[in-house]
């Protein structure tokens, strides 16, 4: 059984990945290092408390295991969790994690292909009160939260 | 898709099965001392992990556990007030919790926190006891006192439609 699902995993986001990949850079989606991944509904329902689900596929295993020991003092909060769901998300992240080199401070907005996708943006529009941080990936990606970045989702606010 | 139980050990295993595996343990099982030992190992377990009440439940275990009646001004205060640190209760909840707030960090919206505005709210147990460590921990370095607890929750119960 879990071949069998797996197989139609990869066969669904293969035909995702062709219809939505028309008309938009090739790029879009390599970095994520790979296709989409549905995400783990646990890790959607408590990253997302906080802040969007970020596509496991944006940092590498290493940093992932990083953030994860560290939930205690995450970014300046308090993020922790109970042991089972850190080790259960921890094995998920582990798993799909990208393929690139670890960003400073284990932070994807200082990862160099973040930089590299958003050098058109001024600083002036980061700092609108409707964008207020690059962490803030659902104020433009309408469809952030679905781990959707294609560019024809983009609408920057004002 | 049912998945299959490769022995009925098993699926008393899985959450889901416990429930179901009580009530045939206890019906089809002879041995009342094996009923009793599978219902301990089986249901005690469970009411552990999915713990539900009413913020009014609530309150009066916190009450209790402090040893002292809920002052809900003290709550206002204690919920308004920053102790010491960058942030207050209010700072992401709001100063009237009654509306949406906004995580201070990263701009996502918060549901109201005032149950008479969001029915969930203090509803499941291991959900309050997580956000109640973290944030107490963000807010005040430390966990929150019974006593605190209970006054917040106490003026958060006032706030009315």
């Amino acid at each position: 059984m879990p071949i069998t699902l797996r197989t139609l995993n990869l066969a669904a986001a293969g035909l995702l990945l062709a219809l939505t990949s028309f008309g938009a850079h090739a790029d879009d989606d390599e970095h994520e290092g790979r296709a989409r991944v549905p995400l783990l509904p646990k890790y959607q329902q408590e990253c997302s408390a906080c802040h969007v689900a970020y596509p496991p596929g944006m940092l590498p295993a290493a940093s992932w295991q990083r953030l994860m020991n560290g939930l205690p003092k995450h970014f300046g909060t308090d993020a922790s969790l109970d042991a089972a769901t850190t080790k259960t998300l921890s094995t998920w992240l582990a798993a799909n994690a990208g393929s690139r080199s670890a960003p400073p401070q284990d932070r994807i907005t200082q990862s160099s292909w973040f930089l590299h996708e958003h050098d058109e943006v001024s600083t002036r529009t980061w700092q609108r009160a409707s964008i207020k941080s690059p962490a803030n990936c659902a104020a433009c990606h309408t469809r952030a939260d679905q781990g959707d970045f294609n560019e024809r989702f983009i609408r920057i606010p004002r | 898709m049912m998945p299959t139980f490769p022995s009925s050990l098993h699926r008393l295993r899985l959450i889901t099965g416990r429930i179901a595996g009580c009530i045939t343990a206890s019906l089809t099982t002879p041995h009342t001392g094996l009923v009793a030992s599978l219902v301990t190992a089986c249901c005690l377990p469970l009411a552990a992990h999915a713990q539900t009440g009413t913020p009014a439940q609530l309150l009066a275990t916190y009450s209790q556990q402090a040893g002292t009646r809920p002052d809900a001004s003290k709550g206002q205060q204690f919920f308004t007030s920053k102790h010491g640190r960058e942030w207050a209760c209010a700072s992401c909840h709001g100063t009237k919790p009654t509306g949406e707030g906004q995580h201070a960090a990263t701009g996502r919206s918060i549901r109201p926190l005032a149950p008479a505005f969001n029915p969930e709210r203090f509803t499941d147990t291991a959900k309050t006891e997580k956000w109640f460590r973290r944030n107490c921990n963000d807010v005040v370095g430390r966990e929150c006192t019974p006593a605190e607890r209970a006054d917040v929750l106490a003026w958060l119960l006032t706030l009315k439609p």
